[in-house]
Protein backbone atom coordinates (compact mmCIF):
# COMPACT_ATOMS: atom_id res chain seq x y z
CA UNK A 1 0.00 0.00 0.00
CA UNK A 2 1.39 3.36 -1.00
CA UNK A 3 -0.60 5.11 1.73
CA UNK A 4 -1.04 8.69 2.70
CA UNK A 5 2.11 10.78 2.85
CA UNK A 6 0.86 12.91 5.74
CA UNK A 7 0.59 15.98 3.55
CA UNK A 8 -3.02 16.93 4.34
CA UNK A 9 -3.71 18.59 7.70
CA UNK A 10 -6.60 19.55 9.97
CA UNK A 11 -6.31 23.29 10.60
CA UNK A 12 -9.62 24.28 12.16
CA UNK A 13 -12.70 22.92 13.89
CA UNK A 14 -16.12 24.01 15.00
CA UNK A 15 -18.53 22.37 17.35
CA UNK A 16 -21.88 23.08 18.89
CA UNK A 17 -22.04 22.16 22.56
CA UNK A 18 -24.24 19.08 22.90
CA UNK A 19 -27.54 19.95 24.55
CA UNK A 20 -30.29 17.66 25.70
CA UNK A 21 -33.07 20.20 25.20
CA UNK A 22 -32.06 22.55 22.39
CA UNK A 23 -33.38 26.09 22.59
CA UNK A 24 -33.44 26.53 18.84
CA UNK A 25 -34.04 24.63 15.62
CA UNK A 26 -32.12 24.50 12.32
CA UNK A 27 -32.92 23.68 8.76
CA UNK A 28 -30.15 21.34 7.57
CA UNK A 29 -28.66 23.83 5.13
CA UNK A 30 -28.50 26.51 7.83
CA UNK A 31 -26.64 24.23 10.22
CA UNK A 32 -24.12 23.27 7.52
CA UNK A 33 -23.58 26.97 6.77
CA UNK A 34 -23.06 27.96 10.40
CA UNK A 35 -20.65 25.10 11.07
CA UNK A 36 -18.76 26.00 7.88
CA UNK A 37 -18.52 29.64 8.97
CA UNK A 38 -17.24 28.78 12.45
CA UNK A 39 -14.72 26.19 11.26
CA UNK A 40 -13.27 28.51 8.62
CA UNK A 41 -13.06 31.31 11.18
CA UNK A 42 -11.15 28.96 13.51
CA UNK A 43 -8.84 28.00 10.65
CA UNK A 44 -8.28 31.58 9.59
CA UNK A 45 -9.30 30.64 6.07
CA UNK A 46 -11.82 32.36 3.82
CA UNK A 47 -14.99 31.26 2.12
CA UNK A 48 -13.19 31.27 -1.25
CA UNK A 49 -10.58 28.78 -0.02
CA UNK A 50 -13.10 25.94 0.17
CA UNK A 51 -13.15 23.58 -2.83
CA UNK A 52 -14.12 20.26 -1.27
CA UNK A 53 -17.16 19.12 0.67
CA UNK A 54 -17.64 15.96 2.74
CA UNK A 55 -20.95 15.83 4.58
CA UNK A 56 -23.64 13.69 6.09
CA UNK A 57 -27.10 13.53 4.60
CA UNK A 58 -29.27 16.56 3.98
CA UNK A 59 -32.89 16.27 5.06
CA UNK A 60 -33.76 19.47 3.20
CA UNK A 61 -32.98 17.86 -0.15
CA UNK A 62 -35.27 14.88 0.27
CA UNK A 63 -32.25 12.60 0.24
CA UNK A 64 -30.85 13.52 -3.17
CA UNK A 65 -28.40 16.06 -4.55
CA UNK A 66 -26.88 17.08 -1.22
CA UNK A 67 -23.63 18.39 -2.77
CA UNK A 68 -25.53 20.45 -5.34
CA UNK A 69 -27.78 21.97 -2.70
CA UNK A 70 -24.84 22.66 -0.38
CA UNK A 71 -22.49 24.22 -2.92
CA UNK A 72 -25.32 26.49 -4.06
CA UNK A 73 -26.39 27.46 -0.54
CA UNK A 74 -22.82 28.07 0.66
CA UNK A 75 -21.83 29.72 -2.61
CA UNK A 76 -18.77 27.53 -3.15
CA UNK A 77 -17.36 25.58 -6.08
CA UNK A 78 -16.38 22.06 -5.05
CA UNK A 79 -13.89 19.85 -6.88
CA UNK A 80 -14.63 16.86 -4.67
CA UNK A 81 -17.96 16.28 -2.97
CA UNK A 82 -19.24 13.27 -1.13
CA UNK A 83 -22.07 12.32 1.16
CA UNK A 84 -20.40 10.01 3.67
CA UNK A 85 -22.74 7.37 5.04
CA UNK A 86 -20.73 5.32 7.51
CA UNK A 87 -22.81 5.62 10.66
CA UNK A 88 -20.67 6.47 13.67
CA UNK A 89 -17.57 6.29 11.46
CA UNK A 90 -18.84 9.06 9.20
CA UNK A 91 -16.65 11.72 10.85
CA UNK A 92 -13.43 9.70 10.49
CA UNK A 93 -14.50 8.53 7.04
CA UNK A 94 -15.05 12.12 5.94
CA UNK A 95 -11.59 13.18 7.11
CA UNK A 96 -9.96 10.14 5.42
CA UNK A 97 -11.69 11.01 2.14
CA UNK A 98 -10.66 14.65 2.47
CA UNK A 99 -7.03 13.65 3.03
CA UNK A 100 -7.11 11.32 0.00
CA UNK A 101 -8.61 13.99 -2.22
CA UNK A 102 -6.17 16.66 -1.07
CA UNK A 103 -3.07 14.48 -1.46
CA UNK A 104 -4.18 13.59 -4.98
CA UNK A 105 -4.67 17.25 -5.74
CA UNK A 106 -8.38 16.86 -6.47
CA UNK A 107 -9.11 19.68 -4.04
CA UNK A 108 -7.09 21.78 -1.63
CA UNK A 109 -9.40 22.72 1.25
CA UNK A 110 -12.28 20.51 2.25
CA UNK A 111 -15.04 21.10 4.75
CA UNK A 112 -16.09 17.96 6.65
CA UNK A 113 -19.41 18.65 8.35
CA UNK A 114 -21.83 16.41 10.21
CA UNK A 115 -24.66 17.40 12.50
CA UNK A 116 -27.75 16.12 14.26
CA UNK A 117 -29.99 19.03 15.14
CA UNK A 118 -33.73 19.46 15.53
CA UNK A 119 -35.50 20.91 12.50
CA UNK A 120 -38.35 23.36 12.88
CA UNK A 121 -41.77 21.76 12.92
CA UNK A 122 -42.72 20.99 9.33
CA UNK A 123 -45.83 23.09 8.63
CA UNK A 124 -46.96 20.61 5.98
CA UNK A 125 -46.77 17.78 8.49
CA UNK A 126 -44.45 16.13 5.99
CA UNK A 127 -47.51 14.79 4.24
CA UNK A 128 -48.67 14.86 0.66
CA UNK A 129 -49.83 18.50 0.74
CA UNK A 130 -46.39 19.52 -0.45
CA UNK A 131 -46.14 17.26 -3.45
CA UNK A 132 -42.87 18.32 -4.93
CA UNK A 133 -39.58 18.33 -3.11
CA UNK A 134 -38.84 18.13 0.56
CA UNK A 135 -39.73 21.02 2.79
CA UNK A 136 -36.67 23.24 3.08
CA UNK A 137 -35.42 22.52 -0.42
CA UNK A 138 -34.75 25.89 -2.07
CA UNK A 139 -35.85 24.43 -5.41
CA UNK A 140 -39.13 23.32 -3.90
CA UNK A 141 -39.72 26.78 -2.51
CA UNK A 142 -38.31 29.11 -5.16
CA UNK A 143 -38.50 27.17 -8.45
CA UNK A 144 -41.38 24.66 -8.41
CA UNK A 145 -44.21 27.13 -7.63
CA UNK A 146 -43.40 28.91 -10.90
CA UNK A 147 -43.66 25.74 -12.96
CA UNK A 148 -39.89 25.30 -13.02
CA UNK A 149 -40.17 21.58 -12.30
CA UNK A 150 -38.07 18.68 -13.56
CA UNK A 151 -35.09 19.08 -15.88
CA UNK A 152 -36.45 19.89 -19.34
CA UNK A 153 -37.14 23.57 -18.62
CA UNK A 154 -33.62 24.14 -17.29
CA UNK A 155 -31.78 22.79 -20.33
CA UNK A 156 -34.22 24.65 -22.58
CA UNK A 157 -33.30 27.89 -20.84
CA UNK A 158 -29.62 27.07 -21.25
CA UNK A 159 -30.21 26.45 -24.97
CA UNK A 160 -32.02 29.77 -25.37
CA UNK A 161 -29.32 31.69 -23.53
CA UNK A 162 -26.59 29.98 -25.56
CA UNK A 163 -28.35 30.81 -28.83
CA UNK A 164 -28.70 34.40 -27.66
CA UNK A 165 -25.00 34.73 -26.85
CA UNK A 166 -23.44 32.68 -29.64
CA UNK A 167 -26.08 31.68 -32.15
CA UNK A 168 -27.26 28.09 -32.59
CA UNK A 169 -29.82 26.61 -34.95
CA UNK A 170 -32.41 23.93 -34.25
CA UNK A 171 -30.83 21.82 -37.01
CA UNK A 172 -27.39 22.01 -35.37
CA UNK A 173 -28.82 20.64 -32.14
CA UNK A 174 -30.77 18.01 -34.06
CA UNK A 175 -27.57 16.74 -35.72
CA UNK A 176 -26.48 15.36 -32.33
CA UNK A 177 -29.66 13.30 -31.99
CA UNK A 178 -29.44 12.06 -35.59
CA UNK A 179 -25.82 10.87 -35.42
CA UNK A 180 -26.37 9.22 -32.07
CA UNK A 181 -29.40 7.41 -33.51
CA UNK A 182 -27.21 6.13 -36.34
CA UNK A 183 -24.91 4.70 -33.65
CA UNK A 184 -27.88 3.10 -31.90
CA UNK A 185 -28.88 1.26 -35.08
CA UNK A 186 -25.71 -0.77 -34.51
CA UNK A 187 -26.43 -1.41 -30.84
CA UNK A 188 -28.93 -4.21 -30.20
CA UNK A 189 -29.31 -3.06 -26.58
CA UNK A 190 -30.51 0.44 -27.51
CA UNK A 191 -34.15 1.41 -26.82
CA UNK A 192 -34.48 3.38 -30.08
CA UNK A 193 -32.91 1.80 -33.17
CA UNK A 194 -34.85 3.19 -36.14
CA UNK A 195 -32.80 5.69 -38.15
CA UNK A 196 -33.95 9.33 -38.01
CA UNK A 197 -32.99 12.47 -39.91
CA UNK A 198 -32.87 16.16 -39.01
CA UNK A 199 -36.46 16.70 -40.16
CA UNK A 200 -37.70 13.90 -37.90
CA UNK A 201 -36.19 15.70 -34.95
CA UNK A 202 -37.51 19.11 -35.97
CA UNK A 203 -40.97 17.69 -36.72
CA UNK A 204 -41.22 16.06 -33.31
CA UNK A 205 -43.27 18.15 -30.87
CA UNK A 206 -41.64 21.04 -29.05
CA UNK A 207 -41.80 20.17 -25.35
CA UNK A 208 -40.09 23.26 -23.92
CA UNK A 209 -38.86 25.86 -26.40
CA UNK A 210 -36.55 25.25 -28.17
CA UNK A 211 -36.21 21.54 -27.33
CA UNK A 212 -38.07 18.93 -29.37
CA UNK A 213 -39.14 15.54 -28.10
CA UNK A 214 -36.30 13.76 -29.95
CA UNK A 215 -33.75 16.01 -28.24
CA UNK A 216 -34.81 14.82 -24.80
CA UNK A 217 -33.91 11.56 -23.06
CA UNK A 218 -36.48 8.84 -22.58
CA UNK A 219 -36.55 7.61 -18.99
CA UNK A 220 -36.35 3.82 -18.79
CA UNK A 221 -35.16 1.06 -16.50
CA UNK A 222 -31.75 -0.57 -16.40
CA UNK A 223 -28.54 -0.88 -14.43
CA UNK A 224 -24.78 -1.17 -14.82
CA UNK A 225 -21.67 -2.06 -12.84
CA UNK A 226 -17.95 -1.54 -13.31
CA UNK A 227 -15.00 -3.26 -11.62
CA UNK A 228 -11.93 -1.14 -10.90
CA UNK A 229 -8.76 -2.83 -9.64
CA UNK A 230 -5.02 -2.36 -9.17
CA UNK A 231 -2.43 -2.48 -11.92
CA UNK A 232 -1.17 -5.79 -10.53
CA UNK A 233 -4.57 -7.46 -10.79
CA UNK A 234 -5.40 -5.66 -14.02
CA UNK A 235 -2.45 -7.39 -15.69
CA UNK A 236 -4.11 -10.74 -14.96
CA UNK A 237 -7.60 -9.61 -15.99
CA UNK A 238 -9.66 -11.35 -18.68
CA UNK A 239 -9.89 -8.26 -20.90
CA UNK A 240 -7.60 -5.41 -21.82
CA UNK A 241 -7.41 -3.05 -18.80
CA UNK A 242 -8.65 0.52 -19.23
CA UNK A 243 -6.52 2.63 -16.95
CA UNK A 244 -8.11 5.68 -15.40
CA UNK A 245 -5.39 8.20 -16.12
CA UNK A 246 -7.22 11.44 -15.41
CA UNK A 247 -10.22 12.74 -13.53
CA UNK A 248 -11.77 16.03 -12.54
CA UNK A 249 -14.91 17.15 -10.77
CA UNK A 250 -16.76 20.42 -10.20
CA UNK A 251 -20.07 21.40 -8.64
CA UNK A 252 -21.33 24.92 -8.05
CA UNK A 253 -25.12 24.79 -7.84
CA UNK A 254 -28.23 22.68 -8.18
CA UNK A 255 -30.97 24.98 -9.49
CA UNK A 256 -30.05 26.26 -12.93
CA UNK A 257 -31.12 29.77 -11.88
CA UNK A 258 -28.06 29.92 -9.63
CA UNK A 259 -25.63 28.49 -12.18
CA UNK A 260 -22.97 31.21 -12.26
CA UNK A 261 -23.18 31.21 -16.07
CA UNK A 262 -25.53 29.32 -18.41
CA UNK A 263 -22.95 29.28 -21.18
CA UNK A 264 -19.58 29.02 -19.38
CA UNK A 265 -20.44 25.77 -17.67
CA UNK A 266 -18.72 24.00 -14.76
CA UNK A 267 -17.87 21.27 -17.31
CA UNK A 268 -14.71 23.20 -18.19
CA UNK A 269 -13.21 23.01 -14.70
CA UNK A 270 -13.82 19.25 -14.52
CA UNK A 271 -12.54 18.46 -18.03
CA UNK A 272 -9.46 20.68 -17.85
CA UNK A 273 -8.37 18.92 -14.66
CA UNK A 274 -8.95 15.47 -16.16
CA UNK A 275 -6.93 16.21 -19.31
CA UNK A 276 -4.14 17.92 -17.35
CA UNK A 277 -3.89 14.99 -14.92
CA UNK A 278 -3.82 12.49 -17.78
CA UNK A 279 -1.33 14.45 -19.84
CA UNK A 280 -3.56 13.69 -22.81
CA UNK A 281 -4.38 16.07 -25.65
CA UNK A 282 -7.91 16.47 -26.97
CA UNK A 283 -6.67 15.35 -30.38
CA UNK A 284 -5.57 12.00 -28.90
CA UNK A 285 -9.14 11.06 -27.92
CA UNK A 286 -10.51 8.17 -30.00
CA UNK A 287 -14.00 8.23 -28.49
CA UNK A 288 -15.91 11.00 -26.75
CA UNK A 289 -18.42 9.47 -24.36
CA UNK A 290 -20.39 12.53 -23.27
CA UNK A 291 -23.39 12.77 -20.99
CA UNK A 292 -26.37 13.52 -23.20
CA UNK A 293 -29.58 14.19 -21.33
CA UNK A 294 -30.37 16.71 -24.09
CA UNK A 295 -28.78 17.73 -27.36
CA UNK A 296 -27.74 21.07 -25.87
CA UNK A 297 -25.82 19.28 -23.09
CA UNK A 298 -23.65 17.56 -25.68
CA UNK A 299 -22.94 20.80 -27.54
CA UNK A 300 -21.86 22.59 -24.36
CA UNK A 301 -19.75 19.60 -23.31
CA UNK A 302 -17.94 19.50 -26.68
CA UNK A 303 -17.17 23.15 -26.23
CA UNK A 304 -16.28 23.39 -22.55
CA UNK A 305 -14.35 20.10 -22.57
CA UNK A 306 -12.20 21.78 -25.20
CA UNK A 307 -12.97 19.82 -28.38
CA UNK A 308 -13.86 23.08 -30.12
CA UNK A 309 -13.71 26.80 -29.34
CA UNK A 310 -16.30 28.78 -27.42
CA UNK A 311 -19.35 29.39 -29.54
CA UNK A 312 -18.27 26.85 -32.18
CA UNK A 313 -20.15 23.73 -31.07
CA UNK A 314 -22.96 24.14 -33.61
CA UNK A 315 -20.51 24.40 -36.48
CA UNK A 316 -18.42 21.55 -35.04
CA UNK A 317 -21.26 19.02 -35.11
CA UNK A 318 -22.25 20.13 -38.60
CA UNK A 319 -18.71 19.61 -39.89
CA UNK A 320 -18.03 16.29 -38.19
CA UNK A 321 -19.53 12.84 -38.52
CA UNK A 322 -20.21 11.82 -34.92
CA UNK A 323 -21.02 8.20 -35.73
CA UNK A 324 -18.86 5.12 -35.22
CA UNK A 325 -17.90 5.42 -38.91
CA UNK A 326 -17.09 9.10 -38.56
CA UNK A 327 -14.13 11.38 -37.96
CA UNK A 328 -15.23 12.24 -34.40
CA UNK A 329 -16.88 9.18 -32.87
CA UNK A 330 -19.14 10.20 -30.02
CA UNK A 331 -21.58 8.21 -27.89
CA UNK A 332 -21.20 5.19 -30.11
CA UNK A 333 -23.76 3.24 -28.03
CA UNK A 334 -26.39 5.73 -29.14
CA UNK A 335 -26.04 7.92 -26.09
CA UNK A 336 -28.82 8.14 -23.59
CA UNK A 337 -30.94 9.85 -26.26
CA UNK A 338 -31.17 6.57 -28.17
CA UNK A 339 -29.76 3.92 -25.81
CA UNK A 340 -32.05 5.07 -22.98
CA UNK A 341 -31.55 6.79 -19.65
CA UNK A 342 -32.04 4.37 -16.77
CA UNK A 343 -31.90 6.96 -14.01
CA UNK A 344 -28.42 7.32 -12.59
CA UNK A 345 -27.34 4.20 -14.48
CA UNK A 346 -27.78 6.31 -17.63
CA UNK A 347 -24.48 8.03 -16.97
CA UNK A 348 -22.80 4.68 -16.41
CA UNK A 349 -23.58 3.73 -20.01
CA UNK A 350 -20.91 6.18 -21.17
CA UNK A 351 -18.36 4.21 -19.17
CA UNK A 352 -19.55 0.72 -20.15
CA UNK A 353 -19.50 1.76 -23.81
CA UNK A 354 -16.00 3.15 -23.37
CA UNK A 355 -14.85 -0.19 -21.99
CA UNK A 356 -16.56 -2.20 -24.74
CA UNK A 357 -14.84 -0.04 -27.35
CA UNK A 358 -11.46 -0.18 -25.59
CA UNK A 359 -11.67 -3.98 -25.46
CA UNK A 360 -12.86 -4.45 -29.03
CA UNK A 361 -16.23 -5.84 -28.01
CA UNK A 362 -18.55 -3.20 -29.47
CA UNK A 363 -19.81 -5.40 -32.30
CA UNK A 364 -20.98 -3.69 -35.49
CA UNK A 365 -20.19 -0.26 -34.07
CA UNK A 366 -16.61 -1.16 -33.07
CA UNK A 367 -14.12 1.61 -33.78
CA UNK A 368 -11.10 0.58 -35.82
CA UNK A 369 -8.84 2.16 -33.24
CA UNK A 370 -9.80 2.90 -29.67
CA UNK A 371 -7.07 3.46 -27.09
CA UNK A 372 -8.07 6.71 -25.41
CA UNK A 373 -11.57 7.68 -24.28
CA UNK A 374 -12.88 10.85 -22.71
CA UNK A 375 -15.93 10.27 -20.50
CA UNK A 376 -18.04 13.04 -19.05
CA UNK A 377 -20.87 12.81 -16.54
CA UNK A 378 -23.30 15.61 -15.81
CA UNK A 379 -25.84 15.73 -12.99
CA UNK A 380 -28.83 17.77 -11.93
CA UNK A 381 -29.41 20.98 -13.85
CA UNK A 382 -25.94 21.33 -15.40
CA UNK A 383 -24.83 21.00 -11.77
CA UNK A 384 -22.48 18.15 -10.90
CA UNK A 385 -19.69 17.57 -13.43
CA UNK A 386 -17.20 14.70 -13.53
CA UNK A 387 -14.68 13.98 -16.30
CA UNK A 388 -12.54 10.88 -16.81
CA UNK A 389 -9.76 10.02 -19.23
CA UNK A 390 -9.40 6.28 -19.86
CA UNK A 391 -6.55 4.61 -21.67
CA UNK A 392 -6.28 1.04 -22.81
CA UNK A 393 -2.84 -0.54 -22.56
CA UNK B 1 -57.79 33.40 -6.32
CA UNK B 2 -54.79 33.22 -8.62
CA UNK B 3 -54.83 35.64 -11.52
CA UNK B 4 -52.12 34.11 -13.67
CA UNK B 5 -52.41 30.39 -13.11
CA UNK B 6 -55.21 27.88 -12.88
CA UNK B 7 -54.36 26.03 -9.69
CA UNK B 8 -53.17 26.96 -6.23
CA UNK B 9 -50.66 24.10 -6.07
CA UNK B 10 -47.78 23.81 -5.72
CA UNK B 11 -47.17 26.62 -3.29
CA UNK B 12 -44.00 27.54 -1.45
CA UNK B 13 -43.87 26.38 2.16
CA UNK B 14 -41.78 28.98 4.00
CA UNK B 15 -39.16 28.14 6.61
CA UNK B 16 -38.47 30.42 9.57
CA UNK B 17 -35.57 31.99 7.63
CA UNK B 18 -37.53 32.53 4.39
CA UNK B 19 -40.80 33.66 6.00
CA UNK B 20 -39.97 37.41 5.80
CA UNK B 21 -39.63 37.12 2.01
CA UNK B 22 -43.13 35.66 1.70
CA UNK B 23 -44.48 38.19 4.21
CA UNK B 24 -43.03 40.80 1.85
CA UNK B 25 -44.70 39.44 -1.27
CA UNK B 26 -48.04 39.41 0.56
CA UNK B 27 -47.53 43.16 1.02
CA UNK B 28 -46.51 43.36 -2.66
CA UNK B 29 -42.89 44.11 -1.77
CA UNK B 30 -39.95 42.16 -3.19
CA UNK B 31 -37.34 41.65 -0.47
CA UNK B 32 -33.70 40.60 -0.81
CA UNK B 33 -31.05 40.05 1.82
CA UNK B 34 -27.86 42.04 2.31
CA UNK B 35 -24.92 41.02 4.50
CA UNK B 36 -22.70 43.33 6.54
CA UNK B 37 -20.14 43.25 3.72
CA UNK B 38 -22.75 44.68 1.36
CA UNK B 39 -23.41 41.50 -0.68
CA UNK B 40 -27.02 41.38 -1.87
CA UNK B 41 -28.41 37.93 -2.59
CA UNK B 42 -31.44 35.76 -3.33
CA UNK B 43 -32.91 33.17 -2.44
CA UNK B 44 -33.17 33.80 1.27
CA UNK B 45 -30.56 32.05 3.39
CA UNK B 46 -29.19 32.06 6.93
CA UNK B 47 -25.71 32.98 5.63
CA UNK B 48 -24.37 35.08 2.76
CA UNK B 49 -23.32 32.84 -0.16
CA UNK B 50 -20.41 35.13 -0.96
CA UNK B 51 -18.77 35.37 2.47
CA UNK B 52 -20.81 33.19 4.89
CA UNK B 53 -21.59 36.19 7.09
CA UNK B 54 -24.65 35.64 9.25
CA UNK B 55 -25.19 39.33 9.91
CA UNK B 56 -27.94 39.97 7.41
CA UNK B 57 -30.71 42.48 6.84
CA UNK B 58 -33.68 42.63 4.47
CA UNK B 59 -33.74 45.29 1.76
CA UNK B 60 -36.52 46.08 -0.67
CA UNK B 61 -35.75 45.50 -4.33
CA UNK B 62 -36.86 47.91 -7.05
CA UNK B 63 -38.84 45.11 -8.70
CA UNK B 64 -37.11 45.86 -11.99
CA UNK B 65 -34.87 43.51 -13.90
CA UNK B 66 -34.01 41.98 -17.24
CA UNK B 67 -34.73 38.58 -18.73
CA UNK B 68 -31.61 36.37 -18.45
CA UNK B 69 -33.25 33.35 -20.07
CA UNK B 70 -36.63 31.68 -20.51
CA UNK B 71 -38.47 28.78 -21.99
CA UNK B 72 -42.03 28.28 -23.11
CA UNK B 73 -43.53 25.17 -21.57
CA UNK B 74 -45.61 23.67 -24.40
CA UNK B 75 -46.27 20.56 -22.32
CA UNK B 76 -46.93 20.72 -18.58
CA UNK B 77 -43.76 20.50 -16.49
CA UNK B 78 -45.87 18.69 -13.88
CA UNK B 79 -49.53 17.68 -13.68
CA UNK B 80 -50.22 20.81 -11.60
CA UNK B 81 -49.60 22.97 -14.64
CA UNK B 82 -51.64 20.97 -17.16
CA UNK B 83 -54.16 23.77 -17.67
CA UNK B 84 -51.54 26.53 -17.82
CA UNK B 85 -49.69 25.56 -20.99
CA UNK B 86 -48.24 27.30 -22.82
CA UNK B 87 -46.59 29.38 -20.13
CA UNK B 88 -43.26 31.17 -19.88
CA UNK B 89 -40.73 30.10 -17.23
CA UNK B 90 -38.13 32.78 -16.68
CA UNK B 91 -34.86 33.52 -14.97
CA UNK B 92 -34.87 37.21 -14.14
CA UNK B 93 -31.73 39.18 -13.38
CA UNK B 94 -32.81 41.75 -10.83
CA UNK B 95 -31.51 45.31 -10.98
CA UNK B 96 -29.73 44.65 -7.67
CA UNK B 97 -27.80 41.72 -9.19
CA UNK B 98 -29.30 38.43 -7.96
CA UNK B 99 -31.25 36.14 -10.23
CA UNK B 100 -34.60 34.57 -9.48
CA UNK B 101 -36.89 32.00 -11.05
CA UNK B 102 -40.32 33.28 -12.03
CA UNK B 103 -42.96 33.30 -14.73
CA UNK B 104 -43.56 35.96 -17.36
CA UNK B 105 -47.14 37.18 -17.64
CA UNK B 106 -49.03 39.73 -19.73
CA UNK B 107 -46.86 38.90 -22.74
CA UNK B 108 -47.40 36.70 -25.79
CA UNK B 109 -44.87 33.83 -25.78
CA UNK B 110 -43.74 34.91 -29.24
CA UNK B 111 -42.88 38.38 -27.97
CA UNK B 112 -40.44 37.20 -25.32
CA UNK B 113 -36.82 38.27 -25.86
CA UNK B 114 -33.76 37.67 -23.71
CA UNK B 115 -32.57 41.00 -22.32
CA UNK B 116 -36.05 42.54 -22.26
CA UNK B 117 -36.77 44.85 -19.35
CA UNK B 118 -39.19 43.49 -16.79
CA UNK B 119 -41.10 44.59 -13.71
CA UNK B 120 -42.52 42.54 -10.89
CA UNK B 121 -46.25 41.89 -10.62
CA UNK B 122 -47.76 40.16 -7.62
CA UNK B 123 -50.31 37.36 -7.79
CA UNK B 124 -52.27 36.70 -4.60
CA UNK B 125 -52.61 32.97 -5.20
CA UNK B 126 -54.16 32.28 -1.78
CA UNK B 127 -54.79 34.31 1.35
CA UNK B 128 -51.45 33.12 2.66
CA UNK B 129 -49.21 33.13 -0.42
CA UNK B 130 -48.46 35.77 -3.04
CA UNK B 131 -46.14 34.82 -5.89
CA UNK B 132 -43.92 37.37 -7.65
CA UNK B 133 -44.24 37.16 -11.43
CA UNK B 134 -42.75 39.49 -14.02
CA UNK B 135 -44.17 41.35 -17.03
CA UNK B 136 -42.59 43.63 -19.62
CA UNK B 137 -41.65 46.95 -18.00
CA UNK B 138 -44.18 49.72 -18.50
CA UNK B 139 -47.03 47.31 -19.32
Amino acid sequence: MRGLRGEAAIVGIAEFAPVRRPDRTWMGLEAYAELARLALEDAGLGHDDVDGLMTGHLADSGGLFAPGHLTEYLGIGSHFSEVVDLGGATGAGAVLRAAMAIELGLCETALCIVHTLPRPKNPTGGGPTFRMGAWGSPMGEFDYPFGAVGQNYAYAMIANRYAYEYGLTDAQRAKVAVDQRTNATANPKAVFRDPIDIDDVLNSPVIVDPLHMLEIVMPCFGGAAVVVTSKEKAKRARHRPAYIVGGGEYTTHLSVTYDPSFTETPIRAAADRAFAMAGVKRSEVDLASLYDCYTITVLLTLEDAGFCGKGEAGKFVEEHDLTYRGDFPMNTHGGQLSFGQAGMAGGMSHITEAYLQLTGRAGDRQLRRCDTVFVHGNGGLMSEQVSLVLRGE
Amino acid sequence: MPKYRTTTEPLPVPTPVTQPFWDGTREHRLLLQRCDAGHVFFYPRSHCPRCLSNRLEWVEASGRGTLYSYTIARRPTSPDFEQDVPFVIAVVELEEGPRMTSRLVEVEPGEVRIGMRLEVVFDDVTDAVTLPYFRPAGT
